[in-house]
């Protein structure tokens, strides 16, 4: 599974709560959370994230509260893979549940900048800048963890398996 | 190899004799909580599995607590989504408005959570149940609603961080102090993917409500959970609400930790956590110079008996500062209860202070005191993010109820010394 976008970069301990703010979280609708996504931010997301597909973050990516709305919110924008530094816990396992692809790889996350054309290969874990011309490696999505992707999250993926 | 609490705790429910950090475990859940934002999404999911029943209605908790009473339409909504589904799954620990409470000051309070449990929550301050000597740790609604469905949930076991407390607090410092000071040292990823551990000899100084808030903010130093042993102190907090049998676990003396923390509890000072991150702590003697506009008293953090005894006993007799909303809100019934019977609402009336019915509200810029652009608070609450409390140019300086309750009355940050 190979992702190609120009890249949306953000700096360290960006937090569930500017990912998508409380206030919005009245709603379980992921088109209405993917519209006020990152607005605390980046007033720009929802523009850059019509062509931009790939957020590239520091480190603690979306510390603080456990919501699984954020994850929701940046996949329902359109965004299909997400490269840190780091993670926050409950966030990455989130993630993987709504079938976000996360990647954890420092130093990639410290020399993509904003506007790079970016390629990552989820099965090698080969990250290349291609504006740059640099490559990264990263540890790969294990095979199940792609299926969930694939699936579009966990809930499909055990409905599949209970149905096989 | 020894293992630590955590690792013991896991173990056992797993089945397995013991554990190493970084190995998966498939454990057996003792609770699975979820709240009015949290479970509508795990409920959805649920349904979405093709799951019909929970794995057991004793073992689930349904808590309306962030946006009840129903602040708008669109949370009324989804309150009755979970009302709804507590109703059709015949859950047991469902509390309607009236008989709830913020989660995790009502769930340990009623004795819903004990030692050596293991406890998932779609709600990250799940960590709090630590104090008691239980696993638990916060995780998205997408894990709860496999939680409701099957009574397990996998981990991966934890390296430790031990954090060895000495000697005993000085007057007006508190659990939040140590919280804040020990965040402030580690920083908001400090224990990532770890168990926070905490011992020596200064446990037994902290009483259970410190140990609740200082477990309650874990996750604010990046950690899965935090842990304390069940000494003498949580074993007669529990007396009074524990009836089913429960495991304390200590750490083995070999027990392998990551990295050691040593707080000498004599020498901390009355602590604040600037904006914006629990990380920017200082002094609050430091801090005289930052005026503000809202006090809150309150939530899962700082909503308990001894924080509004605590708050109460700054306030008497004293103002709040003109043009300053202090807003103090009581974590359950049970504690407004014993605020009225101990006079504690008369003292926050007089001053001139808003005492509310138990919610989360403010904290997370719900409702009962969002703040405007340009305005700043001083907040026993535990996240001081960009917004969090309201417009994204509001500010949330983090404190204990002795702290806030003395800005309230100052209209700055203040120490209770300088009302006292």
């Amino acid at each position: 599974m190979k992702v190609k976008s120009t890249v949306i970069k953000y700096g360290d301990h960006v937090d569930t709560d500017v990912i998508i703010p409380a206030r919005y979280l009245n709603t379980t609708d992921h088109k209405e959370l993917a519209s006020h996504c990152m607005e605390d931010i980046d007033s720009n997301f929802k523009a850059k994230s019509e062509t931009s597909k790939i957020i590239v973050a520091g480190r603690n990516f979306g510390c603080g509260s456990s919501r699984e709305h954020a994850p929701i919110a940046i996949k329902a924008s359109g965004i299909q893979l997400v490269i840190a530094d780091s993670f926050a816990r409950i966030f990455y396992r989130n993630s993987i549940d709504i079938g976000l692809p996360i990647v954890e790889c420092p130093a990639a996350a410290a020399a993509i900048a904003e506007g790079h054309e970016v390629e990552a290969d989820l099965d090698s874990g080969v990250i290349a800048d291609l504006s740059t011309g640099e490559t990264f490696t990263a540890a790969p999505l294990p095979p199940f963890i792609q299926e969930i992707v694939n699936c579009g999250g966990i809930a499909n993926y055990v409905r599949k398996k209970v149905q096989a | 190899m020894g293992m630590t609490m955590t690792q013991k705790i896991l173990a056992r429910a797993a089945g397995v004799e013991s554990c190493r950090a970084g190995e998966l475990l498939m454990c057996r859940l003792d609770l699975v909580l979820g709240n009015d934002i949290t479970a509508p999404v795990a409920i959805n999911e649920f349904v979405k599995m093709g799951a019909t029943k929970v794995f057991d209605p004793a073992k689930i908790a349904l808590i309306p607590d962030h946006f009840v009473p129903n602040k708008d339409i669109k949370s009324a909504t989804m309150a009755k989504q979970m009302r709804d589904f507590a109703r059709a799954q015949k859950i047991v620990h469902y509390y309607e408005v009236g008989r709830v409470g913020i989660e995790h000051a009502l769930l340990p309070e009623q004795g819903i959570v004990a030692p050596g449990e293991v406890i998932i929550g779609a709600d990250s301050h799940t960590c709090t149940y630590g104090a008691v000597g239980a696993f638990s740790t916060g995780v998205g609604s997408t894990d709860m609603a496999v939680g409701m469905a099957t009574g397990e949930c996998w981990f991966k076991v934890p390296e430790a961080v031990k954090v060895v407390l000495h000697g005993k607090m000085k007057p007006w410092v508190s659990g939040k102090d140590v919280i804040l000071h020990l965040i402030g040292e580690i920083g908001v990823d400090g224990a990532l993917y770890q168990s926070l551990e905490f011992t020596g000899e200064g446990v037994k100084e902290i009483d259970m409500d410190g140990r609740l808030t200082i477990a309650n903010m874990a996750i604010e130093a990046g950690a899965k959970n935090g842990i304390f042993p069940v000494d003498d102190v949580c074993k007669a907090y529990l007396a009074q609400r524990v009836s089913r049998p429960w495991t304390a676990f200590e750490a083995d003396e070999d027990a392998e930790y990551a990295k050691v923390v040593e707080i000498n509890l004599d020498e901390l000072d009355m602590t604040v956590s600037l904006p914006h991150l629990p990380e920017n702590t200082k002094p609050a003697r430091e801090c005289t110079d930052l005026a503000i506009d809202q006090v809150v008293i309150g939530s899962c953090t700082n909503g308990r008996i001894s924080d509004m005894r605590v708050a109460a006993k700054i306030l008497k007799g004293k103002k709040v500062a003109p043009y300053v909303r202090c807003i103090v809100i009581p974590g359950t019934q049970q504690v407004v209860k014993t605020c009225l019977e101990e006079g504690l609402v008369d003292i926050f009336i007089d001053a001139g202070a808003i005492f509310t019915m138990p919610t989360c509200g403010p904290c997370l810029g719900g409702h009962c005191g969002v703040l405007a652009d340009g305005e700043r608070a001083v907040s026993t609450t535990n996240r001081n993010f960009v917004g969090r409390m309201g417009h994204t140019g509001s500010e949330v300086i983090l404190a204990s109820p002795a702290v806030s309750a003395a800005s309230a009355i100052m209209g700055r940050v203040a120490t209770p010394e300088e009302v006292m």
